[in-house]
């Protein structure tokens, strides 16, 4: 281990002492542990896959955000809040909080009453077994691609930052995430993110506490970036009135329309990943909460990846700038914000803590995938396609042999991401082709009892067809752009936003054509699944201050002041 | 700690925020006496002391709310 470790140290941001290598090293034995104790908790299907359904609001709540704290999350906005200002804010609250919310409220029933074990489940049951195995074969290749990009961004800092081997930081990440979730399934996962998260926050809070003191207060920050780069960077929505008008050459209708109404509500109403966390809650009105604690949590999470990015424009005495630049040039690339800030303020034991927060984060998120492929593969295709009449124990073994086999395989996802480094480019587009069909064909089945099962299979295909087809138009002629993202100024974040937009109003259409020239189920089929035929059950005799509308008003008022605050 | 019992995550959580507190202030502490060559910006600060104390005393305070035997989850 020692020599892996000091294989390539030459080129290291910062080094760590003893004591940052014992909090570390102990980190890892922590995980290991809650995996092992909840072993003997992860027996039957409904433990391994669902957590026993027996996770408390908070519990759950917590873990459907830290799943999504990825290594994307973390030092990919970082840097983008360097690249581009507090727009990058959007994506955690505009993109994020009005979906939770709705989630909450309006559909978290439905999931929670069919008792389904996951998103592709629902599908089944409301148009049939074609659109569960369309969705869960995109879904599970999407989550081993995505859980392998995050591996292998996780080897490249851990390599970048302290110098680490790649290979071992790859052997050892995924060895743990594979014993742990192996060994207590869901629960293994959710437990752990619950605690990532935690390590996450007391790792990165000190970043934005001692840069803020460093710059002088939220003043003196916004004068040093009016001074280092432009005003325009601290400016939520004053400057989205044209695309060639703020730095990430985006119009706010792509923010409002493509961000907030359809990629957001796609990737948190129907991203399996993060609608798992919230199915393992052990009644509904948990089940409805955890996704409004989540929010409120969520909408503090720019305070330790977007002002990171922020104040380092302010106070870093480099330039950062591009991966390829940096590479040519021996400087640093956007995505080192957060290795530099903590470089910069943290000393023995804390720089510590907070490369474990980024570990944690990289591999919060990877249990997040693999956990999700696991339920997926072994219900959705597994019994659904090859073994329909497995018993109970079959089906455990199968989730905890798939644990090993789609951890194997996002190593070697990381492996090929290593030799075609353009696939990192094409993640969010990936996510785009899957989640904001998914969220057209999901909505329309819960909300309107006319959707057939031809009209639900036949949109979610169409939708997935032509955002693929938009996406190969603008690579095969990129004048195309001005077309799909509606001005030739945009770059890829916006196209990204306008193709989920097409593709999900293709979706729409579709769904409803064939739905209206084909026959429709009975409604009695449709109980505890669509709007209007479902009798949703009282949430009790509570307090104002226990119900899940209460809350959801809370954040959603806090979400209109801070968007007013930053305009 | 038998396998298959109850233990809270949150008991996990304030363990982990104990030690890794204890051993965060303890590092401060030593600073406090044995400068480093290079420091950091704001090192008159001494982030690692108050922020490794608070860290332990929230996870002290934890691991007693939730030990083992009080039903609480």
């Amino acid at each position: 281990m020692t020599l892996l470790l000091a294989s390539e140290t030459s080129s290291r941001l910062v080094h760590l002492s003893p004591v940052d290598l014992v909090i570390i090293v102990f980190y890892f034995a922590l995980v290991l542990a809650i995996g092992f104790y909840l072993k003997g908790r992860s027996n039957t299907g409904e433990d391994f896959f669902m957590a026993g359904r027996e996770m408390t609001a908070w519990i759950a709540g917590l873990s459907f955000l830290s799943a999504n704290l990825g290594a994307l999350e973390l030092m990919g906005w970082a840097g983008a809040a360097y690249q581009y200002g507090i727009l990058a804010a959007h994506w955690y609250w505009i993109g994020a909080i009005p979906a939770m919310l709705f989630l909450a409220l309006v559909m978290m029933p439905f999931y929670y009453i069919s008792k389904t074990h996951s998103v592709p489940g629902y599908l089944k049951l409301r148009f049939g077994e074609s659109s569960r195995a369309l969705s869960s074969v995109s879904f599970a290749f999407m989550t081993v691609l995505m859980s392998g990009i995050n591996m292998y961004s996780m080897a490249l800092v851990l390599k970048i930052v302290l110098g680490w081997n790649i290979n071992f930081s790859i052997i050892v990440s995924s060895a743990t995430v594979a014993i742990y979730v192996t060994l207590g399934g869901l629960r293994s996962a959710i437990f752990n993110e619950v605690l990532q998260f935690i390590l996450i926050w007391a790792g990165a809070l000190l970043i934005p506490i001692l840069g803020l003191i460093d710059a002088g207060g939220w003043s003196g920050l916004k004068a040093r970036i009016a001074t280092n780069a432009s005003a325009e960077y601290t400016h939520l929505w004053s400057t989205l009135g044209r695309f060639d008008g703020n730095p990430m050459g985006i119009h706010w209708t792509g923010i409002v329309f493509g961000l907030g109404a359809i990629i957001s509500f796609g990737y948190w109403t129907t991203d399996f990943l993060v609608v798992q966390r919230v199915l393992a809650a052990k009644d509904l009105r948990s089940a409805k909460m955890a996704p409004i604690i989540g929010a409120g949590f969520k909408m503090i999470v720019p305070f330790i990846v977007i002002l990171p990015g922020l104040l380092a424009i302010a106070v870093l005495p480099m330039k950062l700038t591009g991966e390829a630049q940096a590479i040519a040039t021996g400087g640093h690339s956007y995505n080192e914000v957060l290795p530099l800030m903590l470089a910069r303020y943290c000393g023995p034991g804390l720089l510590g803590l907070g490369i474990t927060a980024l570990i944690a984060g990289f591999m919060s998120g990877m249990a997040g995938n693999v956990s999700a492929f696991t339920t997926v593969w072994t219900y959705d295709i597994y019994r659904a396609l090859i073994k329909k009449n497995g018993s109970d124990v079959h089906y455990v073994n199968m989730g905890r042999w798939s644990t090993v086999v789609g951890v194997i395989i996002s190593v070697g996802t990381a492996y090929l991401v290593m030799d075609f480094k353009s696939i990192m480019d094409y993640v969010q587009a990936l996510f785009s082709f899957f989640i904001a069909p998914l969220f057209g064909t999901v909505i329309l089945g819960m909300l309107w009892k006319r959707a057939t099962s031809k009209g639900g299979f036949w949109g979610l295909l169409a939708g997935t067809l032509s955002s693929i087809g938009m996406w190969a138009w603008v690579k095969v002629d990129p004048t195309a752009l001005r077309y799909v993202a509606l001005s030739p100024h945009a770059r890829d974040m916006a196209e990204n936003m306008y193709r989920a937009l097409w593709s999900w109003v293709i979706c729409v259409l579709v769904t409803v054509v064939v739905s209206m020239l084909t026959a429709p189920k009975p409604e009695s089929e449709l109980k505890g699944l669509v709007y209007g035929v479902t009798e949703i059950p009282s949430e009790g005799d509570v307090s104002v201050f226990q119900r899940p509308w209460f809350w959801a008003s809370v954040v959603g008022a806090s979400l209109v002041a801070v968007n007013i605050f930053f305009w | 700690m038998k396998s298959g019992g109850s233990l809270s995550i949150w008991l996990f959580i304030g363990f982990s925020l104990l030690v890794n507190g204890v051993l965060i202030f303890g590092a401060g502490v030593y600073e406090v006496f044995h400068p480093p060559m290079e420091k950091v910006v704001l090192f008159h600060l001494h982030a690692n002391v108050w922020w490794g104390g608070i860290l332990a005393v929230i996870g002290a305070a934890y691991c007693i709310y939730f030990a083992p035997g009080k039903g609480r989850v």
